[in-house]
């Protein structure tokens, strides 16, 4: 009963300080789930992003029921979900019903735009702690860089970049250990 | 058939079906929009920019404001349990396959792609964020960039500083200079 409840306070935590998406959550995923708490490790975590990215759904989401199912299993994973969750239903509703006008107030704009740059700084030293984990030969490296440009240049949506890098580490593979 | 089991039902269809995240749930809401008026286009062009500032998951935050401009907090609960139940079920499925085939060589060799492939994804993700923030509009704010950059350094400096200190002195820096 008492993880179930620390899983549920881990990931509002995790959902109240998440800025601009579920790519931007991975600092605080890294320090809260794997640095502090180790109910997973970096590769798992970056696993389930990839398959979060694969399935349906919002990312946050997919990653906090992962998570939450390996832990405590059904409702471990009803917990985190509920977590992750929680700190928008409650901002939203509040900025929905009374602060419709809310972003148009000077001092938030600047709050937001500098909150956001606060997070390309922070996702900035993830990319470096996640590329080490992925990239760990000549093969992953040419991956690595495909997906850049297969995203950024010819804008390919996440889902076709992840299913193209996995079908070529499948066939790469295949050819390299039936030699 | 009631507003509200109506509603359950096209944002359990939008998780169930929006692959890629929450920006994927985007088409969904506008036909939400055509087909039964609960908000207006732009209404829903407002609901997607509070989504991306505040805090917590794109999709969720989407999700929540359209239920509460429809049917008020009940709507909001309603439309959240609907987009992220299907996560819920389809994660809670895989998660219990990948248990079974985690030592499994094909799923060996499908990770070992998919990890480069999700840390150039990320990499794209803070590209975007770094357009809109440092690049607005295709013009340099020098602020912006200068910010950036003392952000990055005292993150890779300070391996330890908690990306929730990091987020709120973003913000008072956001505000101080106007950013």
């Amino acid at each position: 009963m008492k993880e179930l409840f620390k899983l549920f306070l881990i990931f509002a935590k995790i959902g109240s300080f998440t800025f601009g998406g579920g790519y931007a959550m991975l600092p605080m995923i890294q320090r809260e789930i794997v640095d502090k708490n180790g109910y997973a490790t970096e590769d798992e975590v970056l696993d389930y992003y990839a398959i979060g990215q694969l399935t349906p759904g919002v990312i946050a989401v997919n990653v906090a029921t992962f998570i939450g199912m390996k832990r405590k299993g059904l409702l471990g994973a009803a917990f985190a979900t509920a977590g992750v969750v929680f700190p928008s239903v409650v901002i939203i509703t509040v900025i929905a019903l009374i602060l419709r006008n809310f972003m148009d107030i000077a001092w938030v704009q600047y709050a937001f735009s500098g909150i956001r740059i606060a997070v390309i700084a922070l996702i900035a030293k993830t990319i470096i702690t996640v590329t080490k984990k992925g990239v760990v030969d000549k093969f992953t490296g040419i991956l690595f860089a495909l997906s850049i440009i297969l995203a950024l240049l010819f804008d390919l949506s996440s889902v076709i970049v992840i299913l193209i890098c996995a079908i070529s580490a499948l066939c790469y593979k295949a050819i390299k250990e039936g030699k | 058939m009631h507003t509200l089991f109506v509603m359950f039902l096209e944002f359990f269809k939008t998780g169930l079906f929006a692959v890629g995240g929450g920006l994927a749930t985007i088409p969904f809401l506008m036909d939400m929009s055509d087909k039964y008026g609960w908000f207006s286009q732009s209404e829903l062009a407002n609901m997607i920019a509070v989504a991306e500032s505040t805090p917590g998951p794109i999709g969720v935050n989407t999700a929540t404001y359209a239920g509460v401009t429809t049917y008020g907090i009940a709507g909001g609960i309603v439309a959240t349990l609907g987009l992220v139940l299907p996560s819920y079920i389809v994660i809670v499925a895989i998660s219990k396959i990948l248990e079974k085939f985690r030592e499994n060589k094909i799923t060996q060799n499908l990770f070992y792609g998919l990890r480069p492939a999700v840390a150039g994804l990320i990499s794209v993700a803070a590209f975007a964020l770094l357009k809109t923030t440092v690049f607005p509009n295709l013009v340099l704010n020098i602020k912006a960039l200068v910010m950036l950059l003392v952000f990055t350094l005292l993150v890779l400096s300070y391996k330890k500083l908690s990306p929730i200190a990091v987020i709120a002195l973003g913000a008072i820096v956001g505000i101080i200079f106007k950013i």
